[in-house]
């Protein structure tokens, strides 16, 4: 009996330091980079800031504000995601409610005929010739309509609804003479809002995150969403950086865009920084519906 | 009682045998699935007829259709070229290193965790971890190439304290996988272990009372309750990680790349893209592209069989 308790303290203990760690390799970058971006920026380099801010300054801030592509940058990503959510929740619904019906003698043939391109995906050159030839090259529309549907997510929405909408309210409103329209409109969809939390959330943030595509096939400077421009703040300096968004000498610039690296990766997740504590459980519920095999 | 009344019902839903009638019954679920079946055309299937400038000289001004066709060609030239054993080599290596260390991680993670005994800092420490998963790609790398910088990075003033010299971390192709993978652990463990939390929530209570009562330590709860009630869930995700080892993502490793750390961090994709998009080979690249996909569906077929005998799980 004493063995044992020995054994748990130490269990207990190893666990607990465990703990701490975790909790200092998660939290130490985070809380870095916010105190690195109320710093003095010579502070930073010289390597006196580590978990409390140095000198508190909101020059950085003030220089991010001042400079014209990240808010560009910032409007166009807002107006990315907010029409690409919304279609892409649309049409991920209409995907998945006749799928998931049962008594739908197509379901199984469509839901092959959308999962067969989950495991064979042409790649990205085909892809590129593709949205070349229907004339969508640094267009509004290559940021949304190309990935319209995501099918894990059509997976995700089927189970739920097949777990959760009872077959017998379909049958009883049918009985009652409910057509299938009126059906999702005022049955289904208002019993499925956390399915529809759910998809808003992991389609939005990946239009939020999302550069590959913008990358791919957007040209025009004032159509950059900001994953583009923070790219060229913060990986590729400022040989890329447009002369005319900020004034100086090359040397000048690389200095002002040392100087609000930490600030701007605060600005670009605030809205995902504000919302995550409240939104956090409905993508652990959307892990959750989407490891149940249906 | 409920047999009877239940009776017709499904007798009335497995009535209309044909097409047709299903048609005129449930007419509005196709109409729903019009847009979605013409987006999959176009934006899924077409480009795998575009595929076909694999095996082509495709010219621009003569289409898709229009090139001539030389056969295996661009394939043959692929294997021949001089950096063909390198692009496999990091491919495969960056993903098998990331198997080997991101698998076991999360396991590890919620195991200790779930034995956390404060309440209510697990909850923290859990919203904690799932935290970075959010962080997008270009500010993640962001973050990377800022911390590791020479001199004034973060890592290296903490070098610095410890009394060793500056290194310019980005610059050696030897760290570069390490960088990599340790990155995509610290991004994506905690959001990872979630299914596991849920595998451990399931486990029957009496059980471990049982067992506590019986003179088991925590250790030997954990390791004869906890990990085997997992393991069914771990081996399913083991084997469909296997069937994306040649299927690393882009994103990433596209952004920490620079000419210095060229020789590791070359893989497959970011090399279809470098000769397609920038070098305009378009027939070319498609056939790397191609060549990639086919290895993929291989494995993951693959996979997909040794799952099935394993733990009568498919994939699809």
């Amino acid at each position: 009996m004493k063995a044992r308790c020995k054994q748990d303290a130490l269990f207990d203990f190893i666990n607990f330091l465990y703990i701490i760690a975790m909790i200092v390799i998660f939290a130490f970058p985070l809380i870095f980079i916010f105190c690195a971006s109320i710093s003095d920026q010579n502070a930073v380099w010289q390597g006196k800031v580590w978990l409390w801010p140095v000198g508190p300054s909101f020059a950085g801030y003030k220089r991010i504000f001042e400079y014209k592509d990240i808010w560009l940058g910032y409007r166009n990503t807002i107006v990315y995601t907010l029409s690409g959510t919304l279609l892409n929740v649309i049409m991920t619904i209409c995907a998945a409610y006749p799928i998931s019906r049962k008594d739908f003698k197509a379901g199984p043939a469509l839901t092959t005929f959308y999962l067969a391109t989950m495991f064979f995906n042409a790649g990205i050159i085909p892809n590129y010739l593709l949205i070349k030839s229907l004339g969508l090259l640094d267009s509004f529309w290559v940021m949304i309509l190309p990935g319209a549907v995501g099918v894990w997510n059509v997976i995700v929405t089927r189970t739920f609804f097949r777990s959760n909408i009872p077959n017998e309210l379909r049958e009883a409103a049918a009985i009652d003479g409910c057509s299938n329209f009126r059906l999702l409109i005022k049955i289904i969809l208002p019993l499925s809002s956390a399915i529809l939390a759910i998809l808003t959330l992991f389609y939005g943030v990946s239009h939020w995150n999302a550069y590959f595509n913008a990358l791919l096939y957007l040209k025009t400077r004032t159509r950059f969403p900001l994953q583009l421009i923070l790219r060229e703040i913060l990986i590729i300096n400022t040989s890329l950086i447009d002369p005319e968004s900020l004034s100086g000498s090359a040397s000048e610039r690389q200095t002002i865009v040392e100087s609000i690296k930490y600030g701007v990766i605060i600005v670009s997740s605030l809205p995902l920084l504000i919302a995550y504590p409240f939104v956090q459980k409905h993508f652990v519920k959307g892990i959750m519906v989407g490891s149940l095999k249906g | 009682m409920k047999v009877l009344v239940s009776k017709p019902k499904v007798i009335a839903i497995k009535n209309p045998p044909s097409l047709l009638k299903d048609f005129k019954l449930n007419y509005e679920l196709y109409i729903l699935s019009i847009p979605v079946v013409i987006y999959y055309l176009i934006f899924h299937y077409f480009p795998m007829y575009g595929l076909q400038i694999a095996f082509k000289d495709f010219k621009a001004n003569l289409g898709i259709w229009g090139s001539p066709w030389i056969g295996f060609e661009h394939f043959i030239r692929f294997f021949k070229s001089y950096n063909f054993w390198a692009l496999i080599q990091n491919t495969l290596g960056i993903s098998l290193y990331q198997l080997l260390l991101g698998f076991p991680m999360p396991i590890i993670f919620a195991v200790m965790v779930n034995e956390f005994r404060y309440k209510s800092l697990k909850k923290g420490v859990q919203m904690l971890s799932y935290a970075p998963h959010f962080i997008s790609t270009v500010v993640m790398t962001g973050i990377i190439i800022a911390f590791l910088a020479p001199r004034t990075g973060v890592i290296n003033q903490l070098r610095g304290v410890l009394g060793h010299g500056s290194i310019d971390f980005l610059s050696r192709p030897d760290l570069f996988k390490s960088i990599f993978v340790t990155t995509n652990i610290w991004q994506n463990m905690g959001w990872d272990s979630i299914i596991y939390f849920a595998a451990l929530s399931s486990i029957d209570m009496e059980m471990c009372e049982a067992a506590s009562i019986d003179g088991a330590s925590k250790f030997q709860r954990v390791w004869y309750i906890n990990i085997p009630s997992i393991m069914r869930v771990a081996v399913i995700l083991l084997i469909m990680n296997c069937g994306r080892l040649m299927d690393i993502g882009f994103e990433k490793i596209f952004l920490l790349q620079n000419p210095l750390n060229m020789q590791s961090s070359d893989v497959i994709s970011t090399y279809v893209y470098r000769a397609g998009i920038l070098g305009a080979q378009y027939s070319f690249s498609a056939a790397v592209g191609l060549f990639n996909t086919i290895v993929n569906v291989i494995l993951l077929l693959t996979v997909d069989k040794i799952s099935r005998s394993v733990s009568e799980y498919g994939l699809f």
